[in-house]
């Protein structure tokens, strides 16, 4: 049998559906400026992240505030959370290195500057490496990630820099909040603690996000979704940036346990459920664009999005590399070429295709082939379906759907097998298409939820106390989801599955991901159908 | 008079740039202060400038031994909680 792949992508590896979001990129919604800027840049598009790669390079190794969340011991292989590195570079050898990441990869597009500290509490060594990088390597873009205190002081530099984008933390706009997340701050040659830390912190932090935005940055707001402590007051947050001029929203969640040593994780404050941290996803987007494919990366992460092969370029391993630069420059130009060839044929494929899975992002309750109209958030615009379909047939509710994938955007991973299971909500469509019934042939949207990892961050096993069986950890990954799709599945987690009260599905092996959602979301709104109507008849009887 | 930086210290290179008298080495396996070059900040700064960024708690203490930063003055954990998560970590 021979398949027709409608997205096909050169690069395998990291999450691999064929468009998280649905057929369209979701950063539809921003102008065309931004969108070009951003069409390569795997941490802002959705889309690209499918072809791009990253890397950080742990240049920053100081910190000028302490997070509840972090914990400055942070040299652990065996984790892949956020701050934490194997080995601080100097800015020599952080050049050296993305360099030989840049040969050897040549979808990379990106070089960040993450930490493990604050890049801008590390000014000197975070600029020497931006200054060295933009001339040998102009073809990469360079960002940094901060916090935000020192900020205001380093925008003029970082301009300078060529800096196109820049990660601001920001996890609240209230001192009251902030002072349940920061402890304290280093600010004028003093340790300032409490509510006056976080007031200088939030001022400073604003301050920056409006310099950037004056002088034409990209900036993207990151916040730790933290239940009981942010999590009502992000929505405020987002709106509060977004009126300023950030482009991109990404709420992430806690990641916190005890043997991480920090204070949320030794006091017991819990991370978000998988359920709330998307309700505040939702909650958020409202006011602006989401993010929803972040993976979290470790300070020193190299790859595509998902992957980290740092390993393969640690300091001893690249010292003796010979790198002919133009050589590689040239090649990352060709396969960019490539990929974006792939990126438009796959678009026109698309826009071709007889069934359209339309993404929300752009979907307007249009019949298809009609001109969009005005502009409704994907929210507002989800809800009259749910609502409509709601009372008809036993409820075409919107569905969660896992996939075990391992690139191509195809369902082509083993169960067990997968380290990560990419999220789709599925649900139905009113009037799609002129004249036809939701009952006779439903119009199934699909729209990319995020990523859930199985390995908690840590690989340490039974060494860190992580003695949680692998099964029990993909169970947790899978809580309300009503289906997984894989290529293939074993007898024991089948059954765990089932009693679970997820459906395990592997007749989907090998096809594009949404049109498999798609039609294992019919298939269970069928079955549910099926069993709802011999109940139905018993009550009118 | 002079401070001292201990084991715990993490390499993380915050106070080195913030020494006043230069006196902060990027030593192996931690980072130090010489002695001769310390003066704990004093006529320069109200506040001894490595100890008021030092992440780690206990890792930079003064003539007496005394830690500037003692257990829990930084990260906001007991010491007794921390003592116990790690009797927990270790007994699995």
């Amino acid at each position: 049998m021979e398949l027709t792949l409608v997205h096909s992508s050169p690069a395998a590896g990291g999450c691999a559906a064929s468009g998280c979001g649905g057929s369209a990129d979701r950063l539809a919604e921003l102008p065309a400026t931004i969108r070009d800027r951003v069409k390569d840049h795997p941490c802002f598009s959705e889309e690209a992240h499918h072809h791009y790669a990253r890397m950080h390079v742990a240049v920053a190794p100081a910190c000028n505030i302490q997070c509840h969340y972090c914990n400055r011991k942070y040299d652990c292989a065996n984790e892949s959370r956020p701050g934490v590195v194997s080995e601080v570079l100097t800015p020599a050898q952080a050049v050296k290195k993305t360099l030989a990441v840049a040969a050897a990869i040549p979808q990379m597009s990106v070089l960040g500057i993450a930490g493990p500290g604050d890049p801008l509490a590390n000014p000197e060594r975070t600029l020497a490496t931006f200054r060295e990088l933009s001339e040998k390597a102009p073809d990469i873009k360079l960002c940094v990630s901060t916090n935000g205190l020192a900020l205001p002081d380093l925008v003029d530099e970082l301009c300078a820099h060529n800096i196109d984008h820049v990660t601001i933390t920001i996890n609240c706009v209230d001192p009251a909040i902030g002072a349940r997340i920061y402890p304290w701050i280093f600010w004028n040659h003093r340790r300032i603690k409490g509510i006056e830390a976080a007031r200088i912190l939030i001022a400073q932090q604003q301050k920056g996000l409006e310099m950037l935005v004056a002088r034409g940055v990209l900036v993207k707001v990151n916040s730790v979704l933290i239940p009981g402590v942010n999590d009502a007051h992000l929505a405020e947050v987002s709106r509060v940036v977004r009126a300023k001029g950030a482009f991109l929203h990404n709420v992430m969640p806690l990641i916190a346990e005890p043997e991480h040593g920090t204070f949320f994780g030794l006091m017991g404050q819990r991370g978000p459920t998988h359920a709330e941290l998307q309700a505040v996803q939702d909650a958020c987007a409202g006011d602006m664009t989401m993010m929803r494919h972040c993976r979290q990366c470790r300070a020193d992460a190299v790859g595509m999005l998902g992957e980290d092969r740092g390993d393969e370029f640690t300091l001893e391993r690249i010292e003796h590399l010979e790198i002919d630069y133009a050589a590689a420059m040239q090649r990352r130009a060709e396969v960019r070429a490539a990929i974006e060839a792939t990126r438009a044929q796959s678009r026109q494929q698309v826009a071709g295709q007889e069934e359209v899975l339309i993404p929300l992002a752009g979907l307007r309750r249009q019949p298809r082939g009609l001109a969009a109209a005005p502009a409704a958030t994907p929210a507002a615009a989800r809800a009259p379906a749910a609502t409509a379909q709601g009372g008809g047939t036993g409820g075409h509710r919107p569905l969660l759907l896992a996939v075990a994938s391992s690139g191509g955007g195809l369902v082509n991973q083993h169960f067990g097998h997968a380290r990560e299971f990419l999220i789709y909500e599925a649900t139905t469509i009113a009037s799609a298409a002129p004249g036809a019934t939701p009952e006779a042939a439903p119009t199934v949207d699909v729209r990319f939820i995020g990523a859930r990892r199985v390995d908690r961050y840590c690989g340490g096993g039974d060494t860190c106390g992580d003695a949680e069986t692998a099964l029990a950890g993909t169970l947790r990954a899978l809580a309300g989801c009503a289906a997984v799709l894989c290529s293939k599945i074993g007898y024991e987690p089948w059954g765990e599955l089932e009693a679970a009260g997820i459906q395990p599905n592997g007749e989907h092996a090998l096809e594009p991901i949404e049109d498999a959602v798609a039609a294992v979301y019919r298939e269970l709104l069928q079955a549910a159908t099926a069993r709802d109507q011999p109940a139905l008849s018993a009550l009118s009887a | 008079m002079a401070l001292q930086i201990i084991a715990t210290c993490v390499n993380c290179w915050a106070c080195e740039p913030l020494c006043p008298t230069g006196a902060i080495q990027a030593a192996r396996p931690h980072f130090r202060i010489d002695p001769r070059a310390c003066s704990e900040c004093e006529g320069q700064f109200p506040v001894p400038q490595c100890a008021s960024i030092c992440p780690i708690e206990g890792a930079i203490l003064d003539q007496a031994g005394r830690a500037l930063n003692p257990p829990g003055s930084l990260t906001g954990i007991p010491p007794e909680r921390l003592a116990a998560a790690r009797a927990e970590i270790q007994a699995r």
